[in-house]
């Protein structure tokens, strides 16, 4: 259960080798959440080492199963994986997302559509999967990582941005239809973030770190919040971002 | 007290008096006897839970993704005036006996500082009042009870008869069945006013030793704290003590109310607004309601005049008053510690002024003797009670580590008011936990009756 806190006992991690994951994860096990399975698609390496680091930090059991985004077909097996060893799960984390590159997608739009079938399709079987588990046992937190890229897209990574933009829509429709399941939805809205997934990339103003963003995560499931950006001055920044004219909003997200 | 009668089985989003944290369930109202008795029958697999007024701070009285018996469709209340004694059942609120008995020239034998408790729920938390140095708590007082069983039969229990679950079930929040009916006894009043002594006391030292000193002279003990006060300050008190009045003492200080010595009509007075601006509740806000709080009360005040609803029940004047935490909520954080260990209670009280939490007035009492109940919370000792909003950052690390204290201490904290506890302490805390769980099982061997309580902190 969720305690008045709002910190789970139990968790599923979907992209269980995802830094900002681990990092949220870490304060968990810390904060007494017991039993954590990170579903990852490959359970060997990465999910090894998280596994052992979750364990340091507090968690008393943390398991690892298969999970692949890109295979819709297979979800539902994830999901009652993670039922059949948790019991009830108090929280479900969708952290698994792939960012690619807008000049790929452009040459191979196939890879486009890989791309958006794991960031939008996945999150959106997932989140429906993990619906009908809360809705039975009455009870539940889901945290959706989106991305401030959902709030406006950008020339230079909009199939990721309507990704995301698809996953966040998603997200606010079924936080408002858990209501009445007694369940709740986080929906997270990183900027620039230092983990793989950037690396290389020319950080982008605002950049933070998966720590910060793990705070951030913590901070929303105390205070009951339905969104949290990180870092949290994201919120108004795009509040002026959304609303800029289109030539002066190109010239400003150009990188 | 008119009501709208309710579906009489629904889904619904239920949580604590602290609104935190919330499930969902399915909601049984059962109107007779009858369907009472058939509540535990076919039960879904994840369970069954009585709930009574819902008073309980966190999550004891609902059941996510199974099934909750509200208890208060079913009202009976007999009174046997020769014997003293009173039969309700479970669902009858200490509000609805107290309308009943005062006027009659009875009172209930424990009212915690709600009176929107039920008989079950007074049971199933075996609270305490302001009078538990002299009287114990509420089971205490019980004579016998009926109890709905997962098999469906209704069992008589006394300590007499079966002494295990009778004390299984004192205290047992709700795990060992339903409540149907209690037979307790009703202290005899003269007046309905009680004669009340007030004391400020400087600091923490100050007011433990008049308690220590003094609350044998009383029936009614209980000061309230202000955890906000830092410095010279800390543990600032108003300490009110007090008995019900005879009728003579009432003619000689009542004036008018002494023409009708047992006059009883408690009234709700305000209601707080539906909706709250987050944030209303702030460090400066309380600090200053704690500040007017303290300035208001008497040095030293004696023989004063209170009615029960404001000595006993000052909070119920404001209906709704939980929702000035808004709709994220709060929890309330009980814990006792032995006598030996009034150093644990300095370090705690020290740490929460320090810690800087907003936190209204905390109540202080001074225990008497426990009970043969493994579950049941009090034991003779130091409890404070105290407020917090549920988002407070830091909050959670804070109490694990107040609770650490207190379980090293030898003490526990109140399972009618946790939301958080961390279970790995629960053991330590309720060292009888295997007994009850022992008479736990034979009375629920398929483990039907849970709660998210018991989810959470695996109680069976
Ligand atoms: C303002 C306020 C002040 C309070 N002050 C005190 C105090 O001074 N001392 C004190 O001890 N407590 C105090 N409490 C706590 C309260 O007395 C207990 O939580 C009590 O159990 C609430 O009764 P209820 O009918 O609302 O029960 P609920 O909150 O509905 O249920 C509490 C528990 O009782 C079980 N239960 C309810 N009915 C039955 C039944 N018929 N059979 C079996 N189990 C049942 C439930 O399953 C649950 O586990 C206070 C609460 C509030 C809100
Ligand atoms: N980093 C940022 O700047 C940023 C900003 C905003 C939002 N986000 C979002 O935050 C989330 C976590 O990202 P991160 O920064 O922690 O990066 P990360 O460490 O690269 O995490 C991404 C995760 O997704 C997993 N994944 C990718 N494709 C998958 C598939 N087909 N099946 C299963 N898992 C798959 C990865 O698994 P492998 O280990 O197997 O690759 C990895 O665990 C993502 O949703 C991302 O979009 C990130």
């Amino acid at each position: 259960m969720n305690d008045a806190t709002g910190i789970p006992q139990t968790a599923l991690v979907l992209g269980g080798t995802s830094e900002i994951a681990i990092a949220t994860m870490t304060r968990l096990a810390a904060r007494r959440c017991r039993h954590i399975v990170l579903a990852c698609r490959d359970t060997q390496g990465g999910a090894v080492a998280a596994a052992h680091s979750l364990r340091t930090a507090g968690a008393t059991q943390v398991d690892i199963i298969d999970f692949d985004a890109a295979d819709a077909t297979t979800h539902a097996a994830t999901i009652d994986a993670a039922t059949e060893l948790l019991g009830d799960i108090d929280m479900v984390l969708m952290a698994f997302g792939v960012l690619g590159n807008q000049a790929d997608f452009d040459a191979d739009p196939m890879a486009a559509v890989a791309a958006v079938n794991v960031n939008y399709t996945a999150a959106v079987s997932c989140g429906l999967l993990t619906a009908q588990v809360l809705r039975r046992q009455g009870h539940g937190t889901v945290v959706m990582l989106s991305s401030v890229a959902a709030e406006r897209a950008r020339a230079d990574n909009f199939v990721y941005g309507s990704s995301k933009a698809g996953l966040d829509a998603f997200s606010q429709g079924l936080s408002d239809s858990l209501v009445a399941a007694g369940a709740h939805v986080l929906v997270v809205r990183p900027g620039f973030v230092h983990t793989r997934m950037t690396a290389g990339m020319k950080p982008a103003p605002f950049s933070t770190t998966a720590d910060d963003v793990a705070d951030r995560i913590v901070r929303g499931l105390e205070t009951g919040a339905h969104v949290v950006w990180a870092p949290s001055v994201l919120r108004w920044v795009f509040t002026v971002m959304r609303h800029l004219p289109r030539g002066v909003w190109r010239k400003v997200s150009a990188r | 007290m008119a009501s709208i009668s309710p579906e009489p089985v629904a889904h619904r989003v239920l949580t604590g008096w602290g609104n935190t944290p919330r499930s969902s369930a399915t909601v049984m109202h059962p109107a007779t006897s009858g369907e009472m008795a058939a509540s535990l029958a076919d039960p879904p697999t994840r369970g069954v839970v009585a709930r009574g007024l819902g008073r309980s701070y966190g999550d004891a009285a609902q059941n996510a993704g199974g099934r909750v018996v509200d208890t208060t469709g079913v009202g009976r209340v007999e009174i046997d005036d020769a014997a003293g004694t009173v039969t309700a059942s479970g669902g009858t609120s200490l509000d609805d006996l107290m309308r009943i008995l005062v006027p009659r020239g009875r009172f209930v034998p424990v009212t915690p500082g709600t009176r929107f408790v039920t008989v079950g729920g007074a049971i199933a938390a075996d609270i305490h009042g302001k009078n538990h140095h002299k009287v114990g708590s509420w089971c205490e007082s019980v004579q016998s009870m009926r109890l709905l069983v997962p098999s469906g039969e209704i069992l008589e229990v006394t300590p007499q008869s079966d002494p295990d679950l009778f004390w299984a079930t004192a205290g047992g929040m709700g795990l060992t069945g339903i409540v149907t009916e209690a037979t307790f006894t009703c202290p005899a009043i003269e007046t309905s006013q009680v004669l009340v002594d007030t004391v400020r006391a400087a600091d923490l030292d100050a007011v433990m030793d008049a308690m220590v000193t003094g609350d044998h002279l009383y029936d009614y003990s209980v000061a309230w704290i202000d955890l906000m006060a830092t410095g010279m300050s800390m543990g600032r008190s108003v300490l009110t003590r007090g008995r019900f009045a005879r009728l003579d003492e009432l003619d000689e200080l009542g004036g008018a109310t002494s023409d009708r010595p047992l006059a009883y009509n408690p009234t709700v007075r305000l209601a707080a607004p539906p909706w709250v601006p987050p944030g209303l509740l702030n460090k400066l806000s309380v600090r200053a309601f704690n500040e007017l709080w303290f300035r208001r009360a008497p040095e030293h005040r004696s023989d004063e005049l209170q009615s029960i609803a404001a000595f006993f029940h000052p909070l119920d004047l404001m209906r709704g008053w939980n929702r000035i935490y808004g709709s994220r909520g709060f929890l309330q954080w009980q814990f006792v510690v032995p006598d030996e260990a009034h150093d644990t209670l300095r370090s705690v009280v020290g740490a929460l002024t320090e810690s800087g939490c907003t936190s209204f007035l905390a109540v202080l009492k001074r225990f008497g003797p426990g009970n043969a109940g493994p579950l049941s919370f009090p034991a003779p000792g130091w409890t404070l009670a105290l407020d917090i909003p549920a988002a407070v950052a830091g909050l959670g690390p804070l109490l694990d580590r107040l609770d650490v204290m207190v379980a090293d201490a030898g003490g526990r904290v109140y399972l009618a008011k946790d939301s958080r506890l961390d279970p790995t302490l629960l053991h330590q805390m309720y060292p009888r936990l295997d007994q009850w769980r022992q008479t736990q099982r034979r009375v629920d061997p398929d483990g039907v009756l849970t709660s998210d309580l018991n989810r959470r902190l695996g109680l069976t």
